[in-house]
């Protein structure tokens, strides 16, 4: 089956200095791939090169022009506009129309017509979560997805994304709970960019 | 596109959107001008259509560090990037928005508050049609200006400093039009500066908007 | 060979360690020159009598007012398309330099004013454009100060530069409409070469307006730099923190 994402020789920079290198994964359709590394590793920006929101050092990311729906610590939600608004905004935005699968996925169909602003911060992060599924995209590049949730939304969040799975989706994620999915996991430690590797960075001119 | 408008609309009219601040903001620089400078009606008269035009602007500039912080906040500018909307189309309707619900408010107010300000009467027309086509560019340029300080903390100083420069010639054309305009000369010239500047930096400042946008999200 | 050579830092250090002292030494003889001549060696003009002396501080500096935001406008169109980290650098250490110069501008213009035209200030299509000037150059100076990465400062910063530029331009023509105004015509208009200005007057002009000049050229380069060592300490201090 073809590759859903490639990522091949990708070098990432965080603020001016190369923090990984070399980064080459393949991932195929159904498939996801969890990220590992102690803090710092440079997990968040891997992902946020990925979902191009900042640019890389070198290398080449494939497949990820249009495909991709991004998750991380700040959910886009509006404070005064309720769960459904907010969804239905997201939902156009990607050009969808449907939002009930995210509203029954993450059980927030209760809590539909209440202002954003007022839920708490676990059920916040379900509408977080429940925005991906109105993109439409199917690869999902999600930063620490189940932070503030309990276990019983993570059980909510694992059975959502085994269906995006399932459907032909993929994800890649940095986490450290166990879903309970068969996931590739990716230690990114062994990429991390050597101490006098200079290739790309931004001040390397200057020495 | 139409979404994006839509939001940003429905979040300006629920509470805490900031929706009629600028309005009052202009009411009271409008009030407090007699204060400053007499209650005689003919100085009042003569100062009138500058004094709204520069009432109508600082309330604009004052709307303006809301633009697109809040949306940088809650994460919602990231997500806009990933989206597969045009940026500069984005922010060229998040300046709408910004108009529609900050600028238009003060267009219309405008000569209500000129009545107080005893603006002769065919300045009311020219008023009104001069901040009507120079409040958008003034909305647009704006958006340049937050877009440029998007990633900068306590950039609200900053943002005014940049933008009240880039403001000076809209100013001049809309004064000057409701200037002649209440004296009873032709304020055609103004008029036809005045909408050409609008036109082009409608068309033009979304793209440096987004630019400037781009590199400072990165 | 070629020129782009010295757009890498280092190269450009070397080369600004050989002609700093040419360009000082010039600048310094041409500026004191032009100035002791013009204060000195110059009769009184017939109407305005020793105050038109003033000129050798004014026309020059106003001259370097506005080239300095011509020069830093296409150090910062370089920077956008080459990459050039020296052509940001030198954008960013001529705005110090040309804010002073309009500041110059505009204070020996209004000591020049008050005996002239009655009046230390007047809201003239000139001296307004200036003092606009004066306030983009704020403007570029604080959006570099403000913001954190100095490759993302440099890209905004040269943004600001072009819209700003096309917003000085729309100013200039907008104040020119809006008043017409007291302040003389170019006093050496290159294009038509009839110049307003007497011979003995034009020389020593010429030669401060070449000095300053001269000035601007030396400082921009020291000051640049200046900037380069700032940011190859901190690329050095960067690396040393990943070792540690």
């Amino acid at each position: 089956m073809a590759a859903a994402l490639e990522v091949s020789n990708l070098s990432v920079a965080r603020g001016g200095v190369p923090v990984l290198s070399d980064v080459s994964f393949t991932l195929a359709p159904g498939e996801a791939l969890v990220l590992r590394g102690p803090n710092g590793a440079g997990k968040t920006t891997l992902l946020r090169c990925i979902a191009g929101l900042q640019p890389a050092l070198a290398g080449r990311i494939d497949g990820a022009e249009d495909r991709i729906a991004y998750a991380a610590h700040a959910d886009g939600l509006k404070a005064m506009l309720t769960v459904r608004e907010n969804l239905r905004f997201w939902a156009q935005v990607f050009g969808q129309s449907d939002i009930s699968p995210a509203l029954e996925g993450y059980a927030l169909r209760d809590l539909a017509d209440r202002l954003a602003g007022t839920l708490s911060a676990g059920q916040k992060r379900r509408l977080g979560l429940a925005r991906l599924l109105v993109t439409g995209r199917p690869i999902w590049v999600l930063d620490e997805p189940t932070v503030s949730l309990d276990a019983e939304a993570v059980a909510l969040f694992g059975a959502v994304l085994r269906g995006h799975l399932g459907a032909g989706g993929a994800a890649v994620m940095a986490t450290h709970i166990d879903l309970g999915l068969e996931a590739r996991t990716l230690d990114i430690r062994a990429y991390r960019a050597a101490e006098d590797a200079d290739f790309g960075a931004s001040d390397a001119v200057f020495l | 596109m139409t979404a994006l408008l839509l939001r940003d609309l429905r979040l300006a009219l629920r509470a805490g959107g900031g929706f009629g601040l600028g309005l009052a903001f202009f009411l009271i620089v409008t009030m407090l001008v007699p204060f400053s400078v007499g209650p005689e009606a003919a100085l009042l008269q003569a100062i009138a259509p500058g004094v709204l035009w520069l009432g109508a602007l600082l309330a604009c500039l004052l709307s303006l560090d809301r633009l697109l912080a809040l949306d940088l906040e809650d994460g919602s500018l990231e997500l806009l990037l990933t989206a597969p909307l045009p940026l500069e189309g984005a922010l060229a309707v998040k300046a709408l928005a910004h108009w529609l619900t900050t600028g238009l408010p003060l267009v219309l107010a405008a000569p209500f508050l000129g009545v107080m300000l005893q603006l002769a009467a065919p300045g009311h027309l020219w008023l009104l049609t001069s901040l009507a086509l120079g409040t958008p560019a003034l909305s647009v340029i704006g958006m340049f200006g937050a877009a440029l300080t998007v990633g900068i903390k306590r950039g609200g100083l900053l943002l005014s400093l940049l933008v009240l420069p880039l403001y000076i010639p809209t100013l001049i054309f809309g004064a000057e039009v409701a200037r002649r305009g209440s004296a009873g000369l032709d304020p055609s010239t103004p008029l036809l500066m005045l909408a050409g500047l609008t036109l082009a930096v409608v068309a033009l400042m979304p793209f440096a908007a987004a630019t400037v946008l781009r590199i400072g999200l990165r | 060979m070629s020129l782009w050579q010295y757009a890498n830092p280092v190269k450009f250090l070397a080369l600004s360690a050989r002609v700093q002292p040419v360009l000082w030494t010039l600048a310094a003889v041409f500026t004191s020159v032009g100035l002791l001549w013009g204060f000195f060696g110059t009769p009184d003009d017939a109407r305005q009598g020793s105050t038109v002396k003033i000129i050798y501080l004014h026309v020059p500096s106003a001259l370097m007012a506005i080239n300095a935001w011509f020069m830093m406008l296409v150090a910062s169109l370089i920077w956008l398309i080459r990459r050039h980290h020296v052509s940001a650098l030198a954008a960013k250490a001529a705005a110090p330099v040309g804010l002073v110069m309009t500041l110059i501008a505009l204070v020996t213009g209004a000591i020049w004013g008050q005996p002239m035209w009655g009046t230390w200030w007047a809201w003239d299509p000139r001296l307004t454009s200036f003092l606009i000037l004066f306030l983009f150059y704020l403007g570029y100076i604080a959006l570099w100060q403000a913001v954190e990465d100095p490759d993302t400062a440099a890209d905004l910063t040269s943004v600001l530069c072009l819209v700003g530029s096309v917003f000085a331009v729309l100013s200039r023509y907008a104040v020119q409409f809006w008043n017409q105004g007291l302040h003389q015509g170019t006093s050496i208009p290159v294009a038509t070469g009839n110049r307003s200005v007497a011979d003995v007057f034009f020389y020593p002009l010429v030669m401060a307006m070449l000095g300053f000049g001269l000035l601007f050229l030396a400082l921009v380069v020291y000051r640049t730099g200046t900037e380069i060592r700032l940011r190859r300490t901190s690329a050095l201090q960067a690396r040393m923190n990943r070792r540690a």
